[in-house]
């Protein structure tokens, strides 16, 4: 009986239907692979990217050179120095962080007081040269000024949480 | 009589004049405290202190009940304290929600964070998960202090250190607290700078972010500097201090602990010099071509002294030592000197006419055996410029002792009562020959001393004071045995110098008189008039920038040092040095006690350490000194003043040898028409890093000159 059945398998070629079925299963499933850039990956609002520094609605620069960063930083990639500003503030005269060295940890957004630095949902800021990955304070803000909406609605969705 | 006491299940001992904290910090609890400073008096305000007498119906404040006032149990047995129980604990809870209601929460953006007392203890006993506040916090108007003090009011939790210490350390009681419970705020009544020059000192008392250093805001974290000990050399007192360093900059100078000198303050200009040392830095060698300075190369710069020291004779050429040099570079520029035949050496620049063994040009009292003295007379100084810290002791003499003084000087107010003695010289005749009424008071005291400044001794009749003033203290009996005050012995003569080398190149002998028999050479005064008249050709000036060179000549002039102020504008080299806060150095201060300052920073550019510059230059005028590391120099220091090896100590009462008193300084006849003048014009201007400082700048123009304060119609 074993003997008639593996015949009839191979008179109608079964394990080449079932490799075919196989294959159009696949061939009709939805797909895995995006067609990146013009596809992209769903995004956790916890995705920690590229840094920024915000403001608030005002214009008004948030960070407050309190340097809680630079001091929780385990790379050691961020630089602040701080003065007062015309008007008495508490501001910084220099906020650098050195891309290169920076390992995401994500814990310069969890010192920060203020939400001033973030890590946005930006992961696409590749260079050609290494000099363009150390960041200053003006490409900071310029980045927390672009990304706003993004990052202003990642941190409300992740405020349950915290 | 001490008692007995239980603390924490321990029993000790504890003399009856202790507070309850001493006597709980003596059995190793550690107590937390706010208002509670043990050089101020007891205000028992801030309740952080608590600690359970067991039997006693409430928690007691620690810090304002004193040993003698805890009796023992009914049955005999010592009173038992308990430091750490859930009462206490719950008790200073409670203490700490008070305080919190209306302290702001910016720890963020306040200065004092990371080294805060508040923050700290908040740690321990803040309830975090549990507040109950919900209403508006108490705002307050922030006061203005002046130029070195930056107010936040609104975080004051009114321990009221800094009016105590404005009233019973610096004797000037221009803050006070105003109004009664939350409404209470702490002013200068006025709206005026806080004119003391100890100021600074309460930014170190606050124990909040309410009175931060306003030069200092916002540039630093307390977490990222770098701390070096060091001295002061903005007078001759020798501060202990502590350098705070970020990077390659001097971030802040903040007082150390040291009982026989400052204890634990720091006067403003030795505070706030830093940011001096950033500005109008030699940081290149120059060399004047047609007349202008050229920034050029060590090489070269050497190669022009070399070629003009071979063309002057030894006896035309002279050096002088400046205000701010460590003995290190002294004793190689005596040493390249002596090699080179000069005799024209000298390091007083403001022409004081101090010589002698040297208790005669010591404060042999030494700074803690003020404390004993009990009548004192002031001759041409004013210590409340010259060394601040040493005026607050004298404070302290008089308000524990009743220290009586007179003046014999520009009046001034030295925050102390003192009886003025005029201006003119013959009154020490006066009280030499005890016709004076101050005499009297002095040959009936016990202790009584004299204190001899540069206003008296920088006169050309100088050494007619220093005679007059030892006659003073042989006749007054402040002379007395060798031994501290404690064994019974006294020396009640003292010399206070304004400048922190001055001790150092006394000891090291930079004086004209090398020859053999204490003769030859020429003083300042001497080699300025003779570059005057062209008998004196080559001038080296070790950072000298208080001398008058308007009309100098033109003679060869290399001035080394750090800053270019007088000194470099007419110098024909300069050779970039290294300030006080960037070589190891020692330094002597006025009682005789040698200090080291280490290094904090590394010099700007291309300058280097004075004694290595030196060291490099006697290679190439072809007489090396015998030293190739500062160990070796140190070595050779040693050698030749041996109590340079004992760091630190104070010398006791060398002067022991009546013989030295009777040969000091030269009789003759007073200028009579000439009053005793002052040492110091400016607090805030002495020496050439804090010209260079804007912050002193600014002191100078707002608190001596008036400034641009507002009168009452504006």
């Amino acid at each position: 009986m074993a003997y008639l059945d593996k015949k009839a398998r191979q008179i109608f070629l079964w394990e080449f239907v079932q490799a075919f079925l196989l294959a159009m299963r696949y061939f009709f499933a939805p797909k895995v692979t995006l067609n990146y850039p013009f596809e992209k990956a769903p995004q956790s609002p916890r995705f920690r990217g590229e840094h920024a520094l915000r403001r608030y609605a005002n214009g008004e620069e948030r960070c407050i050179a309190c340097k809680l960063c630079e001091a929780i930083c385990p790379a050691q990639c961020i630089v602040i120095e701080a003065e007062p500003r015309d008007d008495g503030s508490r501001r910084t005269t220099r906020y650098d962080i050195d891309m290169t060295k920076c390992i995401y940890c994500g814990y310069c957004q969890e010192a920060c007081p203020v939400d001033a630095i973030v890590e946005g949902p930006n992961l696409e800021f590749s260079t050609e040269t290494r000099e363009e990955l150390f960041y200053d304070k003006t490409k900071l803000l310029a980045n927390g000024d672009r990304w706003e909406q993004a990052i202003a609605k990642n941190i409300e969705l992740d405020a349950p949480y915290r | 009589m001490p008692r007995k006491l239980i603390i924490d299940g321990k029993e000790i001992e504890a003399e009856d004049n202790l507070t309850l904290l001493q006597a709980c910090e003596q059995a190793g609890a550690e107590i937390p405290r706010f208002c509670y400073h043990e050089r101020l008096s007891v205000a028992g305000n801030c309740r952080m202190c608590l600690v359970e007498w067991v039997g006693a119906p409430k928690l007691q404040a620690s810090c304002s009940l004193q040993v003698k006032d805890i009796f023992p149990n009914k049955d005999g047995t010592p009173a038992k304290i308990n430091t750490n129980s859930p009462a206490v604990k719950k008790g200073r809870e409670g203490v700490m929600e008070f305080l919190l209601i209306n302290h702001p929460l910016d720890c963020p953006i306040c200065d004092q964070g990371g080294e805060c007392d508040l923050q700290d203890q908040a740690m321990g006993y803040g309830r975090a998960a549990f507040h109950r506040f919900a209403e508006n916090k108490r705002a307050v108007a922030d006061v203005d202090m002046g130029p070195l003090i930056k107010t936040v009011m609104t975080r004051c939790i009114k321990c009221t250190r800094c009016v105590r210490f404005a009233t019973e350390v610096a004797g000037v009681p221009e803050l006070g607290a105003t109004g009664r419970g939350e409404d209470v705020e702490i002013t200068t009544y006025l709206e005026q700078a806080f004119g003391s020059e100890l100021s600074g000192n309460i930014v170190d008392l606050c124990p909040v972010g309410a009175l931060t250093s306003k030069p200092y805001a916002f540039h630093g974290r307390p977490w990222e500097l770098k701390h070096t000990e060091s001295i002061d050399i903005c007078d001759a007192q020798g501060c202990n201090t502590r350098i705070d360093t970020r990077g390659r900059s001097v971030m802040r100078i903040l007082p150390r602990l040291n009982e026989g000198i400052n204890e634990e303050w720091l006067h403003d200009k030795g505070r706030h010099i830093g940011d001096g040392l950033g500005r109008q830095r030699l940081d290149k060698p120059y060399v004047r071509k047609n007349g202008k300075l050229v920034p050029s190369s060590w090489a070269d710069a050497f190669a022009a002294i070399a070629a003009r020291v071979k063309a002057t004779e030894p006896d035309r050429m002279a050096a002088i030592v400046g205000d701010l040099a460590a003995a290190e570079e002294i004793k190689a520029l005596k040493d390249l000197m002596i090699r080179l035949g000069v005799v024209h050496l000298d390091c007083r620049q403001d022409g004081a006419k101090i010589s002698g063994p040297r208790p005669a040009y010591l404060f042999n009292t030494t700074i803690t055996g003020v404390d004993a003295a009990d009548a004192l007379l002031l001759i041409g100084c004013n210590p409340r410029w010259e060394a601040p810290v040493l005026n607050a002791r004298l404070r302290k003499a008089w308000l524990n002792g009743g220290l009586k003084v007179a003046n014999l000087g520009v009046p001034v107010d030295l925050t102390y009562p003192v009886e003025q003695l005029g201006t003119s010289v013959e009154v020490l005749n006066a009280l030499a020959d005890g016709s004076h009424p101050f005499a009297e008071v002095l040959r009936n005291a016990k202790r009584p001393m004299l204190i001899l400044g540069n206003g008296a001794l920088a006169r050309r009749d100088g050494a007619v004071v220093l005679e007059r003033a030892a006659r003073i203290a042989r006749e007054t009996g402040m002379i007395g045995p060798a031994g501290t005050p404690a064994d019974g012995g006294w020396i009640g003569f003292n010399i206070l110098h304004t400048a922190a080398s001055r001790v150092a190149a006394l000891d090291l002998g930079f004086v004209p008189g090398q020859n053999p028999d204490g003769t030859g050479g020429r003083d300042v005064a001497g080699i300025i008039d003779g570059a005057q008249k062209g008998e004196i050709d080559f001038i080296y000036l070790l950072g000298a920038d208080e001398l008058p060179l308007e009309n100098i000549g033109r003679p060869f002039m290399v001035y080394q040092g750090s800053h270019g102020d007088v000194g470099a504008n007419y110098a024909d080299v300069i050779l970039p040095g290294a300030a006080f806060t960037e070589k190891d150095g020692l330094f002597v201060n006025f009682e005789g006690r040698v200090q080291e300052a280490e290094r904090a920073v590394f010099p700007p550019g291309e300058a280097k350490e004075d004694w290595a510059i030196l060291r490099a230059l006697s290679d190439v005028l072809g007489e090396a000194l015998p030293y190739d590391t500062l160990a070796d120099l140190r070595a050779a220091l040693v050698a030749e003043l041996p109590h340079y090896g004992r760091i630190g100590e104070v010398p006791l009462w060398q002067g022991a040898d009546p013989a030295v008193w009777n040969s000091l300084g030269a009789d003759g006849v007073f200028e009579t028409d000439v009053p005793i003048g002052q040492a110091i014009s400016d607090y805030y201007l002495t020496n050439p890093i804090a010209r260079a400082s804007r912050v002193m700048a600014e002191c100078s123009r707002v608190l001596l000159c008036g400034g641009d304060q507002k009168v009452a119609a504006e």
